[in-house]
């Protein structure tokens, strides 16, 4: 019999607490890997600041990666179907109007002809 | 005498509530700004008591029905209107009854959050009355049992909408998105109206129960639904009739972009009531199912890939409402995709409906919430653009977290709501067809992909010079996200409770065409 927390989906079962628990667990044993670490860091110490082969630090917002660097990859590999979607995103409000004009049309066609 | 009198008016009062205190709320802010914010702030709380009491009322004593000016509140069908419900009737069962607690939780979080975050801003005696106008329109279009009404509150909805979407008139592009905003809808009112006159025209009624009894799948009635499906599509914003949505979502202040989910969800519940309700079984609902579902599924891919490459925060988290909104379509189409079969439907079709009718009151509330975080970032930074934050998490802890929360409930991670909702949706769709819900996956891995983006770009990294001023948003601010934050979790670690107590009465409702007839029109 499932317990009133678990979840059925009448092909699987999800139980939360148990998942709550076993991240917990976890949480306690990161908290003990971080409790045997080095004990004499001192915060804002020499021991804190980066290790850059001898060079100067950057100026931290030059060391930040901005939004505009990440996924650059992902975009960059699907740039066919990018190019095709992008551009559809015209911000013309007549263009919207278009596009609600055209699924009616073709769910017209669809529901009249299925 | 006066409980009493309450309770049997208990849903007029739902609606007549925020509109008093609308167009009171002008005349309150003349004594002081304060005095106005303590009277919203008492209007917001007294509806949602009131939405809660409506939606105890339904949960334990069935159907809600209140007749606007008869006798008896009950007295749908008056002896000598000739079997015609003529008055203006709200019908609310458990699938209203969930909108309704949607709509008043996340309204009385957004005015509370509001209450700082546009403490800076003039016309805020405009604000207030369009803000409470578009609540208690959105409580309307959920409660109503009849299609003009529907009507009538969906235009209250889009203008009130409209008006708050172009509310920063400082910057032009707000007043832009807010005319786009329009324009969509008053093209969809205006498809609403032209298929409210088809049917009447056909049947002689307005009342959803009595056209569900008489409706017969004409060509005409074909032609209305094709018009309701494109109008209330377009109004929750499904791909491709989703373009107002970044512009909109992105350029109205945050605490209204979180009310704008839940008004787009108003339509989405319209949609479903119209298809399930009101046509029933007399639709070929394996076609409508699929057009349902074609329109979910393009909505979670276009949704989610335009939100990947997205800059402005918010226009992201919009990309991300539409991709959302194709879970929810997803989960409900194939429940009509099997109605006419009992064995399908309760094999996994009910169990798709229930996951799809969940993700509409999770999605309100991460979404609602991660709104509320953007805000409270751009009230702090007072820029959306990405590229220009950086290591706030050192300055803004709790909304750090309240981030953090709404990021992985909208990327389906355990213990979180969405997780919860996708996981009904992911198993009874892979029965379904399988390749729908391997999508659903995909969709859900790009979305923690696009808040992980998010979250490196706006609170991890060094503590940015520019950004040295920067401290953690206002109490109210985060009294706001806690509520939404503290359901979340709640409905991610007891989903089994939220499911046998709100949703699944909910998408029984929908299921129970003739229970609904029933109910409303007493066997007239």
């Amino acid at each position: 019999m499932a317990l009133p927390t678990v979840l059925s989906s009448g092909y699987g079962l999800w139980d939360p607490i148990l998942w709550v628990i076993a991240f917990i667990i976890g949480i306690v044993i990161a908290w003990m890997l971080w409790k045997s670490g080095v004990s004499s860091y001192k915060k804002g110490s020499e021991q804190g600041r980066p290790y850059l082969s001898g060079n100067a630090e950057p100026a931290k917002g030059e060391v930040h990666i901005r939004a505009s660097n990440l996924y650059w990859g992902f975009t960059e590999g699907i740039k066919g179907y990018y190019q095709r979607v992008v551009p559809l995103h015209t911000g013309i409000a007549t263009d919207y109007l278009l596009w609600i004009f055209w699924v009616t049309g073709i769910l017209l066609i669809i529901v009249m002809v299925v | 005498m006066i409980p009493g009198f309450i309770a049997t008016n208990a849903p007029a009062l739902l609606i007549a509530v925020p509109l008093l205190g609308a167009f009171l709320s002008p005349v309150i802010g003349i004594i002081s700004r304060d005095a106005r914010a303590l009277w919203v702030l008492a209007i917001i709380t007294l509806t949602a008591i009131i939405g809660y009491f409506v939606a105890f009322l339904v949960y334990t004593e069935g159907t809600v029905l209140y007749v606007f000016g008869a006798a008896e509140t009950a007295l749908t069908v008056p002896p000598d209107s000739g079997g015609i419900p003529i008055r203006i009737i709200f019908a609310i069962d458990a699938m209203s009854a969930l909108m309704v607690i949607i709509a008043v939780t996340v309204g009385f979080a957004v005015i509370l959050y509001s209450l700082s975050s546009d403490s800076r801003r003039s016309g805020l005696e405009a604000y207030y009355t369009i803000f409470l106008l578009m609540i208690g329109a959105v409580l309307g279009m959920v409660s109503t049992g009849d299609l003009f009404n529907f009507f009538v509150f969906l235009e209250i909805s889009s203008l009130a909408s409209a008006g708050l979407v172009a509310y920063k008139v400082e910057r032009g592009l707000a007043v832009e998105a807010g005319l786009k905003y329009l324009l969509v809808s008053t093209i969809g009112g205006i498809f609403f109206l032209f298929a409210i006159g088809i049917l009447y025209g056909q049947y002689n009624a307005l009342n959803i129960a009595m056209l569900a009894e008489v409706i017969q799948w004409t060509p005409l009635d074909k032609l209305a639904l094709v018009l309701i499906i494109a109008a209330l599509a377009a109004k929750c914003g499904a791909v491709p009739m989703h373009f107002w949505t970044p512009d909109a979502y992105s350029m109205a202040p945050s605490a209204v972009t979180a009310m704008l989910v839940v008004a787009s969800q108003a339509s989405l519940y319209g949609l479903f009531r119209i298809c399930f309700t009101l046509y029933g079984m007399t639709l070929s609902y394996v076609t409508i199912g699929w057009v349902i579902i074609i329109l979910g599924l393009l909505s979670m891919i276009v949704g989610v890939t335009m939100a990947i490459p997205q800059k402005d925060i918010k226009r992201l988290m919009a990309y991300h409402a539409v991709s959302q909104t194709g879970y929810m379509l997803l989960g409900v189409g194939v429940g009509l995709a099997v109605l006419g079969d009992q064995a399908l439907l309760s094999s996994y079709g009910t169990t798709a409906m229930e996951g799809g009718i969940f993700h509409i009151f999770n999605h309100a509330m991460y979404k609602g919430l991660l709104f509320l975080t953007a805000g409270a970032i751009i009230y702090q930074v007072g820029t959306s653009d990405l590229n220009r934050m950086g290591g706030l998490g050192h300055k803004m802890k709790w909304t750090m977290i309240f981030f953090i929360i709404g990021a992985l409930a909208i990327a389906g991670i355990p213990p979180f709501n969405g997780f919860a909702s996708k996981f009904l949706i992911y198993e009874s769709v892979f029965a379904f067809s399988p390749i729908l819900s391997i999508i659903a996956m995909v969709v859900s891995i790009l979305t923690l992909a696009s808040f992980v983006k998010v979250f490196h770009s706006v609170f991890m990294g060094p503590p940015l010079p520019e950004h040295e001023n920067v401290k953690e948003a206002p109490h109210t601010m985060l009294i706001g996200m806690t509520i939404l934050a503290a359901l979340v979790i709640i409905s991610g670690i007891f989903p089994e409770f939220f499911i046998q107590n709100l949703i699944a009465p909910a998408a029984n409702a929908l299921i129970d065409q003739a229970g609904y007839i029933a109910t409303v029109l007493g066997g007239a």
